[in-house]
């Protein structure tokens, strides 16, 4: 049994945390230029120039891109030979969260009581975190900083079977274009289908986590993913909901079977700052 | 593209000048407020008590910074969702304030007070926070500390730029780009 202390997994969290909120990857800075290339608009074009120069005067000036630094987001897949040693994984990466956000100087989001008090923790705690035990020896850490005004626009459906193709494509354009402006686009969006009413929304994130350009591997379902986009793309809406033809960097379905009875549906969007990490320890 | 260079704050005839659509450059004094901060804002206003700061002709940016580090004036600075403060913009127009910049969009009765009031809705590009704060040269808390990333604090910026979405003749950026690029 491999063994593994609870001060590394804060170490690499705290670090994650930074990096994530500094560092644009380079999947979406890529898929931001070939949207430059593509956009009709001149508004739309300078929309995108700033947002390119941007993600360059963050890195180079160790800036976070943008100002909502998120909620800490982790999926974690923790290999089951591994043992963790002095302390639970929930404190070990919120202790990694506190400290990234403190020192990398991040701002911090999260409200203790959602209704009444509304009291900042102070300290971006706690995370948001799933966890999965797999096989073997290794931890996959992945981290998404999720900012709020995109998470806004977020839905759950429950749709029937005879909805088909056509009442989720509806579900998933209709949803993504009364956000408009609102989630700061060009956004990513993620689309969860099949599960239950909690694990549609889990995939619907999980989406999110992907790396830009890459497709479902189930071709139907790669396919449906490149007509969505095109859809959500022919709104017009555009860069910032400005007008133009970049509304949409990509569209990510995670799929999961489905109950007899039902067919789930989610939509979680992400801004262009699609900030994510993943790590193996 | 044309860019019109503006100056903080505003009086009735710099706001007429401008059309949903323009790109503008901004300099002079802003001042910033979101969610919390109008919550105070426009319960004072109920108990018909002063302000922290007068809001005549000023524009309020929809903002809560990241921690400025040593030597920054302030840290990444971009809009945030405007639809969250639609409940107190008509209350923050009828003291006087003539401009709001944040991102996404407004409601009806917005819209209407903009233009019975003489003010504008300006949009800045929603996530770009560090070219942002690179436009803001200084930055300073002046009312309710303890709200953290929601403090008012008083901007002196330049060349800050920004697109006009909703202007005091009714125009939508927003409804009419969108119709434009469709297919």
């Amino acid at each position: 049994m491999r063994e593994l202390a609870a001060s590394t997994i804060s170490d690499h969290v705290a670090e994650m945390c930074e990096q994530a909120n500094i560092y644009l990857g380079e999947d979406v800075f890529s898929a931001l230029k070939d949207a430059l290339e593509t956009e009709e608009s001149p508004t739309g074009k300078e929309v995108l120039k700033q947002l390119i120069e941007n993600v360059e005067i963050a890195r180079d000036e160790q800036i976070p891109i943008c100002q909502d630094t998120g909620f800490a987001v982790f999926f974690v897949e923790w290999g089951q030979e591994v043992h963790l040693t002095g302390g639970s994984l929930e404190e070990a990466i919120n202790a990694g969260v506190k400290r990234g956000y403190e020192e990398g100087y991040l701002r911090k989001s999260i409200v203790s009581d959602p209704l009444y008090e509304r009291k900042n923790t102070g300290d971006n705690t706690p995370a948001v975190i799933y966890t999965d035990i797999v096989p073997g020896d290794k931890v996959k850490i992945s981290f998404a900083p999720k900012g709020g005004g995109s998470e806004n626009m977020s839905a759950v459906k429950m749709l029937k079977p005879s909805d088909g193709e056509a009442g989720f494509i509806d579900f998933v354009v209709n949803h993504v274009k009364a956000a408009g402006p609102n989630p700061c686009p060009p956004i990513v969006v993620g689309v969860g289908i099949g599960g239950t009413f909690d694990k549609v929304a889990v995939q619907a994130k999980k989406a999110l986590f992907r790396k830009v350009g890459e497709s479902n591997p189930n071709s139907k379902f790669a396919d449906l993913e490149k007509r969505i986009k095109d859809k959500i793309n022919d709104l017009g809406v555009g860069p910032q909901g400005f007008g133009g033809r970049n509304f949409a960097l990509a569209v990510h379905i995670e799929d999961y079977p489905s109950h007899i009875a039902s067919m789930a549906a989610a939509v979680n969007i992400n801004c262009h700052a699609c900030r994510h990490l993943e790590k193996i320890i | 593209m044309e860019t019109k260079k503006i100056k903080a704050p505003l009086t009735d005839e710099d706001v007429m000048a401008l059309k949903a659509g323009d790109n503008v450059l901004i300099s002079g004094v802003i001042y910033t407020a979101r969610d919390a901060a109008h919550k105070k804002l426009v319960e004072l206003m109920d108990k018909g008590e002063e302000l922290p700061i007068d809001l005549t002709g000023q524009f309020i940016f929809y903002v809560g910074p990241t921690p400025e580090k040593p030597g920054q004036a302030i840290g990444s600075a971009g809009p945030t969702t405007s639809g969250r403060m639609d409940a107190y913009t008509p209350q923050m127009l009828e003291k006087g304030m003539k401009a709001c910049i944040g991102k996404g969009l407004r409601s009806q009765v917005v819209k209407d007070a903009l233009v019975k009031h003489k003010g504008l809705y300006l949009a800045a590009v929603g996530g770009a926070g560090a070219l942002l704060s690179k436009k803001i040269k200084k930055s300073e808390v002046v009312a309710y500390p303890e709200l953290g990333p929601e403090a008012i604090r008083r901007l002196e910026v330049e060349d800050f730029p920004a697109t006009v979405v909703n202007d005091a003749y009714g125009n939508d950026l927003y409804a009419e780009g969108a119709k434009e690029y469709a297919r």
